[in-house]
């Protein structure tokens, strides 16, 4: 066909398949994607810059509500960087509620992703009953948190609450009841022939490319990379508790599919894990207002994969810097490559596969042209890490990327 | 004239009994944006009482709408509102759509739903829980009813105040006509 043929269609900000304001710009050649422009920052609110005039008490509400699904792994790594700044060790116990209460997160996320992508393909009635199952996992974060969305179940030094042997009762029903319906789903991914036909060799995004695009969570994991920080560098009770990484090698929409699955299992394991284990002991310490002056990087594992927060304190109550980038950041940049070549049909699920998460991700980045910058590329940015280290007497280059 | 009547009879008894809600999402956290869909979902199925979620603006009756609104999304709600049809409706589910909660203070967000477009229903919670939002709904659908109500009895307060007022005006001519008469 000729380039005069190509159409462009614009998707969004409101659109029937977008929860959420983003745009896409979809260049058609019949019905092929040749081209795809991602226009996100519709959801930028100036979350980052508002924490810089808070105390760090008031940040922890502000940085709940970056996003409302994974609220919990922005707050623990919020939580972390400050602890970490004040040189404080949170008790065990607290460490473990803090898992469970990630792992229920990573459960109802991979529910609800699950009920929308069916939707996506016309699949509703699966997108019921996960909507319906994912009900299970919110009573019990709204028995734990008293809110079903934004628990602050975690405060600076430890948790909030507590799990007494009633909610540890009421929490293994509600896992017995989940695993059965997830060996279902399992069963699903597995046998029912017309989701797998959908969905395989949609939205490919090679273990090269993932690896290129610098690709988390369950994108990359589906591509084969066993990338996972609760394993890679475990962090609070992630260090005693045993995690499976669950990884694919489809590279497609269905693959990420079975990972999400298959961690939905996995998490069940955690959190019985985590109830087995619960050590006694109070819940939280004292950490003084102010915190001391530094700088800190804390990784933690969301249920879209790794998100990691920027910390700056210079030692009065009020952070210098807050930068948070969320997991679906990463995802983005391999997005337009999964969109190109496919077919106009595919967007919707293909876009819907990485689970984007539009409030995550719209933190802004002004780039000052004309003021001494420093650009790296992927190779250069490496680079600089490792002379860092080396400067400081470690030497990272014996790891393989 | 029969017909107009007859056809706004049909819109609004339609309006009424299934309304047609469209979501969007202005710069929220997500949070109340799940809620909203969590609310069509079996537990608590908004469908049972001929709600439907809508994909087009054009089909909506019922604007949901979470999210302080950011400056890049103002346009576009703006633009939203303008292609429904009228009669509209708007509800600003949770605490930062109602007047831009947790977020007032971030540069990049102009306030509450209501700074740019007009809104009926507030629904305050940070997260909103689907038991409030079914009940903001119920809340709208009643002021519908209200206002036809009140609507109907305006007219005849209207038809009465006519009455009245053409009565007292039979009766003013009257005096007038009178007062002459006892001057003279
Ligand atoms: S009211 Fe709270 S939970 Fe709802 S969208 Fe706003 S910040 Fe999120």
């Amino acid at each position: 066909m000729h380039s005069d043929n190509r159409i462009t269609i614009p998707i969004g900000p409101q659109h029937p398949s977008l929860d959420e304001p983003g745009r896409f710009d979809i260049t058609l050649e019949g019905e092929k994607v040749v081209n795809a422009v991602i226009g996100v920052g519709y959801n930028h609110r100036g979350l980052e810059k508002t924490c810089e005039s808070k105390t760090y008490v008031q940040n922890l509400y502000i940085i709940e509500r970056v996003c409302g699904i994974c609220s919990h792994a922005h707050g623990t790594a919020f939580c972390m960087a400050i602890e970490q700044l004040a040189g404080v060790t949170i008790p065990k116990r607290a460490e473990y509620i803090r898992a469970v209460v990630a792992e229920l997160e990573r459960l109802h996320s991979h529910l609800l992703w699950l009920g929308v992508a069916c939707h996506e393909i016309g699949f509703d009635t699966m997108f019921m009953y996960t909507w319906r199952n994912r009900e299970k996992v919110l009573d019990i974060l709204a028995d734990l948190g008293g809110n079903r969305v934004n628990y602050g179940v975690n405060t600076i030094g430890g948790v909030r609450r507590d799990i007494d042997a009633d909610m540890v009762e009421t929490i293994r029903k509600a896992l017995d009841a989940l695993e059965e319906e997830t060996k279902h789903y399992v069963e699903i991914a597995y046998t029912e022939t017309t989701l797998i036909s959908r969905l395989k060799g949609v939205g490919v995004l090679s273990h090269e490319d993932a690896i290129r695009y610098g690709a988390v969570g369950p994108v990359a994991r589906a591509a084969g990379i066993a990338h996972d920080v609760r394993v890679d560098e475990p962090y609070g009770a992630y260090k005693e508790i045993p995690v499976k990484v669950i990884t694919d090698t489809h590279a497609d929409v269905y693959g990420r599919t079975v990972v999400r699955i298959l961690e939905m299992q996995e998490s069940i394991n955690i959190i019985r894990f985590c109830l087995d284990n619960l050590p006694d002991g109070p819940l939280s310490v004292r950490v003084p207002r102010r915190i001391p002056a530094g700088e800190t990087i804390i990784r933690v594992e969301a249920p879209r994969g790794e998100n990691i927060h920027y910390l700056r304190s210079n030692g009065s109550d009020i952070p210098d810097r807050v930068r948070v980038r969320a997991p679906t950041e990463a995802n983005w940049h391999g997005m337009k490559h999964m969109l190109e070549g496919g077919y106009l049909a595919d967007v919707p699920i293909t876009i819907a596969a990485i689970d984007p998460c539009y409030s995550c991700t719209d933190r802004a980045i002004v780039v000052k042209s004309g003021a001494k910058t420093d650009c790296y590329d992927w190779r250069g940015l490496r680079q600089y890490g490792i002379d860092w280290y080396k400067k400081r007497g470690i030497d990272v280059t014996a790891l393989k990327v | 004239m029969t017909n107009v009547n007859l056809i706004k009879k049909a819109i609004e008894w339609g309006t009424e009994k299934s309304p047609w809600i469209i979501h969007f999402n202005a710069g929220a956290c997500n949070g109340c944006d799940i809620e909203t869909i969590d609310s069509l979902t079996p537990r608590y199925d908004l469908e049972r009482v001929g709600i439907l979620k809508q994909g087009s603006p054009r089909h909506a009756d019922i604007l949901v709408c979470t999210g302080a609104v950011t400056l890049q999304t103002r346009d576009r709600l703006i633009q939203i509102y303008e292609q429904m049809s009228d009669p509209k409706f708007v509800i600003a589910i949770g605490t930062c759509a109602c007047t831009g909660g947790i977020f007032e203070d971030c540069y990049c967000v102009t306030g509450g739903i209501d700074s740019v477009i007009p809104v009926d229903v507030y629904v305050p919670g940070c997260a909103v829980r689907p038991e409030a939002i079914i009940s903001a709904v119920d809340k709208l659908l009643e002021k519908l009813k209200n206002a036809e109500k009140d609507e109907n009895q305006q007219k005849n307060a209207e038809k009465i105040e006519e009455k009245t007022e053409t009565a007292k005006n039979g009766e003013e001519t009257a005096e007038q006509k009178e007062e002459p008469k006892n001057d003279a």
